[in-house]
């Protein structure tokens, strides 16, 4: 075959705008990722079948590590800087603005309500050298828990009816302490209660299995 | 592709026959950039939507002091569930008011979290048996079970269990506190068994 004079195209494609997009893309997820706070135990949740979602927001999460320590968290820092304001005014804790702002903009606490300012006047690490993590006391004796929950709910404000109460506890947490948790929750009249887990996949040939494989279908 | 941009290349150098100084292009490839720009997307997309953690709905039952407000079970229809230490698990039929009901040495029974021949099977066993019965009014009973967890099983267990109702479709089920009765068994059971970790398959 005689040579065809055929333009050599350069097979060369201007990337620039691919790469453009790319990391668009790619600043976008990073920004949207919101980060796990730092939580001050290391939580291994038990997993279920179940797949709804922890909401965002309007949320009273109660961290409970193996040992049985009970950590407070909540979001939004409106409502954490009310809360802290409440529970300042009523204890007499005598905070200061620094001690305030470290609990508005920190993660969870967990310290008897007593020890709340020496708490909140030192960093992360220091609480734990200092052993000052000890969980909020949940014995029925000075349920400490229960006024917690209660500054939780009269920091949300009107849309009380919206707030979920999630207990996050470890796999290896003695069963009597989720007892006297829920048991707290029972006083104060609250039955809805959400429990974090993973998920897992539902075994197969079981009730649930079926459900989803013929609800898989209808889709 | 690196070939290709060298013969692409060349060709123009011999058409022209001239100068063999190469021009440099200005432009760069931007495939791995690309690659690692997309790479990092993935794993961002990736990372966001898995961290999402689950929850389980409890809804607790009210106090009741009256009486008369509680419900009652009926021995038939129910399946107690002990929970006991080191994963493991314990079951009798009925409600076990009936203090006799221990001299029967089958009636107390050891089983495990495992996904065959364990407390799943007694389960959907219960379930189907009760199925067949019938109440007062003709319709189907249903199953109830009483989860009882012992002071020495952990949170996981608890989830565990609550995770198998769910995944049995158990409509009704409660969590009772643990009577000093199923304690005594339990410690029987476990001397019987000796300190062996590993559950006795269940008696069928």
């Amino acid at each position: 075959m005689p040579k065809v004079k055929m333009p050599r195209k350069s097979t060369n494609i201007d990337m620039t705008a691919m790469c453009d997009v790319a990391f668009l893309l790619l600043t976008f997820f990073m920004l949207a990722t919101k980060f796990k706070p730092d939580e001050p135990v290391t939580v291994v949740t038990p997993s279920s079948i179940n797949t709804t979602l922890l909401p965002d927001s309007d949320v009273l999460l109660f961290t409970v590590d193996k040992d049985g320590r009970v950590f407070f968290s909540m979001d939004g820092q409106p409502k954490r800087r009310k809360l802290i304001e409440d529970l300042n005014t009523q204890y007499k804790l005598g905070l200061d603005e620094k001690e305030m702002k470290n609990f508005v903009v920190g993660a969870s606490v967990g310290a008897q309500i007593k020890d709340l300012k020496q708490y909140l006047s030192l960093s992360e690490e220091q609480r734990k050298t200092a052993g000052l993590d000890k969980g909020i006391p949940t014995d029925s004796a000075n349920g400490e828990l229960g006024a917690w929950i209660d500054y939780g709910n009269a920091a949300q404000g009107t849309n009380l009816n919206k707030v979920k109460y999630c207990i996050k506890a470890d796999n290896q947490t003695p069963y009597p302490k989720i007892k006297e948790i829920l048991d707290t929750f029972k006083k104060k009249k609250i039955q809805k209660l959400n429990l974090v887990t993973n998920l897992e996949e539902a075994p197969k040939g079981t009730a649930a299995w079926e459900e989803q494989q013929a609800g898989g279908k209808k889709k | 592709m690196a070939e290709m941009d060298t013969s692409s290349s060349g060709g123009k150098g011999k058409k022209h026959g001239g100068t063999k100084s190469k021009k440099q292009s200005t432009r760069v490839d931007m495939t791995p950039m690309v690659d690692l720009g997309f790479l990092l997307i993935t794993f961002f997309m990736l990372t966001t939507t898995m961290s999402k953690p689950k929850t389980m709905d409890l809804i607790m039952p009210k106090d009741t002091e009256n009486e008369k407000d509680q419900n009652k079970v009926k021995e038939s229809t129910a399946l107690t569930i002990l929970l006991g230490k080191d994963n493991r698990v314990y079951y009798y039929e009925g409600l076990a008011q009936d203090p006799n009901a221990s001299a029967n040495p089958d009636f107390f029974k050891a089983t495990s979290f495992a996904n065959t021949g364990g407390i799943r099977d007694e389960i959907i066993k219960k379930r189907d048996e009760v199925a067949k019965l019938r109440n007062a009014k003709g319709e189907p009973e249903d199953v109830v079970v009483i989860i009882k967890a012992d002071d020495q099983a952990n949170y996981k267990n608890f989830v565990d269990i609550l995770d198998e109702m769910a995944i049995n479709r158990i409509q009704r089920y409660a969590t009772v506190d643990i009577s000093d009765q199923d304690k005594k068994w339990i410690q029987s059971t476990e001397a019987a068994n000796g300190v062996s970790t590993t559950p006795t398959p269940p008696a069928k």
